[in-house]
């Protein structure tokens, strides 16, 4: 590990001030980065401090809305990813795009393929060509199967072969590290030292910090859409980056609750899904909120969504109120008395076209029907008295959900469990693309609801609702539980800590 | 440093290559075809006589001819609904032309009818592309629009063998070495679009498209020109089919390829192509439109009842779309427990 052995070549790729909203959202409000040739740049930060942001437009995604780029100099723009190719960028993401269909080789060379005389593709000198970048590269690959099925990291090693035939100058890697396994992170990292060593410049992002501080010559740090602080990897601490990363006052704005837990009523014991999360142990009393927290992809979701029977759980229990559920069936959640408002709420929490009314009967389909048919009238009665107590704004019940505003929506998602009255509440990113109004309320929701005494487990990416809302937090990190923190115990460092693995989380 | 992660796996060898050809998806329908054949004609020999080798090819010529047009546009995850509809148009153009002018050159009824053909297909390209309507719809459609064109056009009229030119109609009866010209022409259009679409760049890119259209377009490629001229192509032959199915049978009017699009579907579905686009073959499709007209004829050399010639036609297709799908589960399990985290 000669992660000192940093190159002092010159800026390479300038960014300064780069900006990009969507609408009202301030995505990223200063993105900066300088990195030189020969370098390896870490970027760091917190879910939404705006690294991804940033790749996107470096990768000619999303087009900036302000701020000044310069390659080896020179001014560039970013306007597709066409541009960005050109400026010799190359992009590898978490999860590569590959065609899954097409062989190995064809990945790498579509729309530039050699060609024969004959003026058609030579399937074999591709081939070729594919073998000897692979070669290049020291990992064994057959150019010639089909990219379906192959592992992430092979999928990476794809898009690196292509950014080199590609001859980019750039390499940013969107956390390549994410779904891979140590050899394989291995592997990656001994590909990505070797291109650094020819001269490439390489942006890594990882919220890993020992792979951080292992394969960066240099970190710059992100946090809440701006440029923070950049260090050499040898002048700075761990502890030194969190801080960084997390430093800023935890939001005032969480209601005020005191919670009187009660009874347990949801128990999970040695809950597993093979090769997604294992030993998930925990329980949540009557009037408690518990946080699932974590990276994206640390597998908190799943874990909800094993819980509530979407996914079948392969090993352990859940049970609500001592009555163990039927694994894999959502009705006996339901059943049980558990509510699950997901994430996606345009895919999994509502039916965009159907009607407010309809919308929050849908889980209440049998209580109001009669004959086989529904009673509408009753359907819209029920609806109504949920909607004006959420104070969800809507001109009337007919209004189809697609045309309110993020955060009515996300009310009417509540709406819709409330109505079954649960015992249980599984809430996954509860404030997700809400403006900061609609929050507050949905926060304010949230604590009314335990202060009525339902048990709630709430999914969140977002530190300052993790540390504002829960009266325990539970860290996930790869699919495993990593701490279970105390209200008390819970800061954004002990979170932070735990939710990226780190060596130094008892410090 | 471990060297030990770089030691995965073995190159391609006799095995994988074995492996490579027992996973070709033009496999199940060819083992399926032979199988016919041989069955059928162990128990009626009459089956592979000459004439009856004959009368199986000009039967599956227009088939294969539609089978691969679709091919194209079912691999840019895309489908055309609209073939029955386009060629009974140009089926019918042709009649009126010979009725018309008798002495009209045959070299160009076939490329007025390819032209006419390519026009329709056209539009149901420009709409999809455009609209961004799905082309599911757009070409439901266009099935009714065309129709509703012939019919208003024809009315009761039609055009029989007698109204055509005698060399016109020989198309179908005249063989070279054995095979009728209307199959040659078929096969060399086969031919040609499946060497179109395994080598040429525009070719491939038309399998990126339907393997995943949004990384398609993240990488650059003008996926609108692309599925345009796969709907283009796809009109044309069936244009080409259209003049073709004139020759070949006795009437052509108001209903003529009506229901034909969903047997074209069909065979190219049973032919290894996949519905949702990215895979399959052109060869395939042809070889799927072949089983398919095989199996028809075959029941009837057997004598079994016409009501379960469709019914086995159906399950072959159901059949070879849980292949499919069943491959697909258990290859997705496999990689989901073998390359997950280690827990």
């Amino acid at each position: 590990m000669e992660a000192s052995a940093a190159a002092q070549g010159p800026v390479l790729l300038a960014v300064h001030g780069a900006l990009k909203t969507f609408g009202p959202v301030v995505a990223l409000a200063d993105g900066t980065i300088e990195l030189r040739a020969g370098e390896i740049l870490a970027l760091c930060g917190e879910n939404g401090a705006g690294k991804s942001t940033l790749v996107k437009i470096l990768a000619g995604v999303h087009a900036p809305d302000a701020g000044t780029f310069t390659m080896d100099g020179a001014p560039c723009a970013f306007r597709s990813v066409a541009d960005s190719k050109a400026t010799g960028i190359s992009v590898i993401y978490q999860e590569p795009t590959l065609f899954p269909d097409l062989s190995v080789a064809e990945n790498i060379f579509i729309g530039r393929q050699p060609k024969n005389r004959l003026g058609l593709i030579d399937h074999a000198q591709m081939r070729r060509d594919a073998a000897s970048l692979f070669t290049r590269l020291g990992v064994p690959m057959n150019p010639g199967r089909r990219a379906e099925g192959l592992s992430i990291a092979d999928q990476q090693l794809i898009e690196i072969a292509k950014a080199i035939s590609l001859d980019a100058k750039v390499l940013v890697m969107d956390e390549p590290t994410a779904a891979l396994s140590g050899a394989e992170v291995e592997r990656l990292f001994k590909v990505a030292r070797a291109l650094r060593d020819a001269g490439a410049a390489i942006l890594f992002i990882s919220h890993r910090f020992d792979e951080v501080f292992a394969l960066a010559d240099r970190i710059t740090v992100m946090r809440d859409g701006r440029y923070i602080s950049t260090h050499r990897t040898t002048e700075t601490s761990v502890a030194a980056i969190v801080h960084e990363m997390v430093g800023r006052d935890v939001d005032a704005l969480f209601p005020a609750r005191n919670a009187e837990p009660g009874p347990i009523v949801l128990q999970v014991s040695g809950l597993g899904r093979r090769g997604v999360f294992r030993d998930i142990d925990f329980c949540v009393r009557a009037g408690e909120i518990v946080a699932l927290a974590g990276l994206v992809g640390a597998g908190r979701t799943e874990v909800a969504r094993a819980i509530f029977g979407i996914d079948k759980s392969t090993s352990g229990t859940v049970s609500v109120n001592g009555h163990e559920l039927a694994p894999g069936n959502p009705q006996s959640a339901i059943a049980a008395g558990i509510g699950f408002v997901p994430e996606d709420r345009r895919k999994q929490g509502l039916v965009m076209d159907l009607s407010v009314a309809r919308n929050t009967a849908l889980t209440l389909r049998r209580r109001f029907s009669r004959f086989g048919l529904i009673d509408f009238r009753a359907e819209k009665r029920t609806a109504a008295t949920w909607a004006r107590t959420l104070q969800v704004k809507i001109s009337s019940m007919d209004q189809a959900v697609a045309t309110l505003s993020g955060g009515n929506q996300q009310k009417v998602v509540l709406a819709k469990w409330l109505a079954t009255e649960p015992k249980v509440l599984i809430i996954d990113e509860p404030t997700r693309g809400i403006d900061v109004g609609t929050k507050a309320e949905v926060h304010r929701l949230i604590a009314e609801l335990a202060g009525h005494g339902m048990a709630i487990l709430m999914i969140s990416s977002e530190l300052p609702e993790v540390l504002g809302m829960a009266d325990r937090v539970l860290v996930m990190h790869e699919g495993l539980i990593s701490a279970a923190l105390e209200r008390s115990e819970a800061t954004p460092e002990s979170v932070m800590h735990a939710a990226t693995g780190s060596k130094e989380a008892a410090t | 440093m471990s060297t030990q992660a770089t030691q995965t796996r073995p190159g391609p060898s006799g095995a994988s290559r074995l492996g490579a050809l027992l996973r070709l998806r033009e496999l199940p329908v060819t083992v399926a075809l032979v199988a016919l054949v041989i069955v059928t004609a162990a128990v009626n020999p009459l089956f592979l006589s000459p004439q009856g080798m004959k009368d199986l090819m000009l039967n599956a010529t227009i088939m294969m001819l539609l089978a691969a047009g679709q091919t194209m546009v079912i691999v840019t995850r895309n489908i055309d609904l609209s073939v029955g509809s386009i060629l009974g148009l140009v089926a019918f153009g042709t009649g009126s032309i010979f009725a018309a002018v008798p002495t009209m050159p045959i070299w160009l009824v076939l490329l007025v009818g390819v032209g006419f053909g390519a026009l329709l297909g056209s539009l149901n390209g420009l709409l999809t592309v455009w609209a961004k309507v799905p082309s599911l719809v757009i070409t439901l459609g266009t099935l009714y629009v065309f129709r509703g064109v012939n019919n208003g056009w024809a009315g009761p009229r039609q055009f029989f063998a007698g109204d055509r030119p005698e060399a016109f109609g020989n198309l179908s009866v005249d063989t070279l070495l054995g095979v009728p010209i209307i199959t040659v022409l078929a096969l060399a259009v086969v031919i040609v679009l499946a060497v179109y679409l395994a080598g040429a760049r525009s070719g491939r890119d038309l399998y990126a498209i339907g393997s995943d259209p949004e990384a398609a377009r993240l990488f650059g490629i003008n996926t609108s020109t692309r599925v345009f001229t796969a709907f283009l192509v796809n009109g044309a032959l069936a244009g080409l089919a259209g003049v073709l199915y004139a020759s070949r049978f006795n009437a052509v009017g108001a209903t003529t390829g009506s229901g034909l699009e969903l047997d074209v579907v069909a065979a190219a579905v049973v032919g290894g192509v996949a519905i949702f686009g990215g895979s399959g073959t052109v060869i395939g499709a042809a070889i799927g439109a072949i089983l398919l007209n095989t199996i028809t004829s075959s029941l009837t050399a057997l004598r079994v009842d016409k009501f379960w010639q469709q019914a086995i036609v159906g399950v072959l297709i159901i059949t070879a779309i849980l292949i499919d799908r069943l491959a697909s589960l258990r290859h997705a399990k496999h990689l989901r427990e073998r390359e997950g985290r280690n827990v």
